[in-house]
């Protein structure tokens, strides 16, 4: 690829030690098989990209979702709400087209009024996005914590090959003080580029995507160019991290962009839910991390690469602390809502989805 | 439109915040400012666990306008934790039947649209079956 090779001092630190102090995931409950899918549109099962997908409920959204997981982060870094001075919700299919999310779910966790509060929009990387910012307010000393979450529930056409895999969950990630951190992130680094691979307009309800255009030059090249970055301008490889966590469109794109970073299926396993949960849009890396930090040990290392299509990837490399241990009880895990299942059949996606015209 | 009202009260309908009164300590939901156990003034803010048990149930097939999408659903009286009683929405049932005594949880969930498809949106509590760790 063309683009220069990033030189030493681009990697994004901290003046003081960030890290995560607490962490929650969320997954709604219903789950809609790729072969129920296949049922109503293909007639066939051969080569579905995951096994089945979460769908939420018709009283939830990307509010409601954030709501949950964030006092699930709230309850593992037992702080009080009002020490937040930052709610921050990426996402692409924030409820409002204009007023935030961010808003609600300040005052429902009770962390509002003295925040910065806004929603971001980078499609799947809008919750990392967020992150890198709130490891700014942070490290700079604005702010002791910040609360950043990504959270979709994506919509494909019906009959598109997204509706097979565009799944709803996400996590919220508070971070703080890196002397008080489960996990402390060590650096993080960005690599952005105009690519048109996926989009929707204003108005359009369904999004539209570059076909083959997706894959190499957008997910691949952004993804493998962050993570590698990273990598070189910290001296680490692939070796150095216990696990790695890249977005997850479907099962095998991940598969395929850690070996070509050097990472084996053992590394990514625990962070792998697309098959199980489906691609959770700007959730997707995130709640990958969860399920990690669910089962990491102390001294473990973690790699994070995100991406969103337009495009661009967020890498991050995470260090386990000791805190981890005693912190991740304290709330629900990401097993315990993937373990929170009920199957429903292509007619009940279709209502609790609005697909339904009522009137 | 009643975009005041919903508004006024978004506190204890997000977050199930009410009262405890410093007198008797009696927790109080909704806030009423009065304590209804000694009838003592009581103003201080209380954010209840969330945690309850059904008292009774129905299920509403004929839903009043703003709701009629999502029938068929269950109204309860959920006894919480503190004390107090309140109707809430159950969610997130799946296939469970719903029983007396049932353990229960607080969530957050959208609760109707103001109106139509442009009106603003209502957030609230409900509860759904204690989830498992
Ligand atoms: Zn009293």
């Amino acid at each position: 690829m063309s683009e220069t090779q990033p030189q030493k001092d681009l990697l994004l630190k901290t003046n003081r030690s960030v890290g995560i102090v607490g962490y929650g995931a969320y997954v709604p409950q219903y789950r809609l098989p790729a072969a129920e899918v296949a049922r109503v549109w293909a007639g066939g099962e051969e080569g579905l990209p995951i096994k089945e997908k979460a769908v939420p409920g018709m009283d939830e959204d990307v509010i409601t979702m954030s709501i949950e997981a964030s006092r699930n982060a709230l309850k593992r870094a037992g702080i009080s709400p009002e020490e937040l001075r930052a709610v921050w919700i990426g996402s692409e299919s924030h409820p409002y087209a204009v007023k935030p999310s961010g808003t609600v779910v300040a005052e429902a966790i009770g962390a509002s009024p003295s925040i910065q509060s806004g929603d971001w929009e980078f499609a799947c990387k809008a919750g990392t996005e967020a992150m890198v910012a709130a490891m700014g307010l942070v490290g700079s000393g604005m702010a002791r914590y910040a609360l950043a979450v990504g959270m979709d529930t994506a919509q494909g056409r019906p009959g598109d090959a997204l509706e097979y895999t565009a799944g709803a969950g996400g996590a919220a990630y508070i971070l703080g003080p890196g002397e008080e951190s489960l996990a402390v992130i060590e650096a993080s680094y960005s690599f952005v580029s105009d690519t048109p691979d996926f989009w929707r307009r204003a108005e359009a309800k369904y999004p539209e995507h570059g076909q083959r255009f997706t894959g190499e030059p957008a997910y691949f090249h952004h993804i493998s160019s962050a993570g590698k970055a990273l990598m070189q301008m910290m001296g680490t490889s692939a070796g150095d991290y216990q696990y790695a966590v890249f977005h997850q469109p479907n099962t095998k794109f991940p598969q395929r962009v850690a070996g070509m970073l050097g990472f084996s299926a053992e590394q990514i396993k625990p962070g792998l839910l697309v098959p199980v949960i489906g691609n959770t849009y700007a959730g997707a890396a995130m709640i990958g991390l969860t399920a990690t930090l669910d089962v990491a040990q102390p001294g473990d290392r973690i790699l994070m690469v995100s991406f969103g299509s337009g495009a661009g990837s967020d890498a991050f490399s995470i260090l386990v602390t000791d805190a981890l241990l005693e912190r991740r009880e304290k709330a629900l895990r990401t097993a315990d809502y993937i373990a929170r299942r009920t199957e429903i059949d292509y007619a009940t996606y279709v209502r609790l989805r609005g697909k339904l015209a009522m009137k | 439109m009643e975009i005041p009202r919903h508004w006024r009260i978004k506190k204890q309908r997000y977050a199930l915040v009410g009262e405890v009164c410093p007198h008797c300590d009696a927790k109080i939901f909704p806030p009423r400012d009065v304590c209804p156990e000694c009838g003592g003034e009581a103003k201080t803010p209380f954010a209840f666990t969330g945690r309850g048990e059904i008292y009774s149930y129905t299920v509403m097939n004929d839903a009043p306008a703003g709701y009629q999408e999502s029938t068929p659903y269950t109204v309860a009286l959920v006894k919480l934790q503190e004390g107090p009683m309140v109707t809430a929405q159950l969610t997130d049932l799946g296939s469970q039947p719903v029983e007396i005594g049932m353990p229960v949880e607080m969530v957050t969930r959208r609760i109707r649209s103001d109106g139509d498809e442009r009106g603003m949106l209502v957030y609230g509590y409900k509860f759904r079956p204690v989830m498992q760790a």
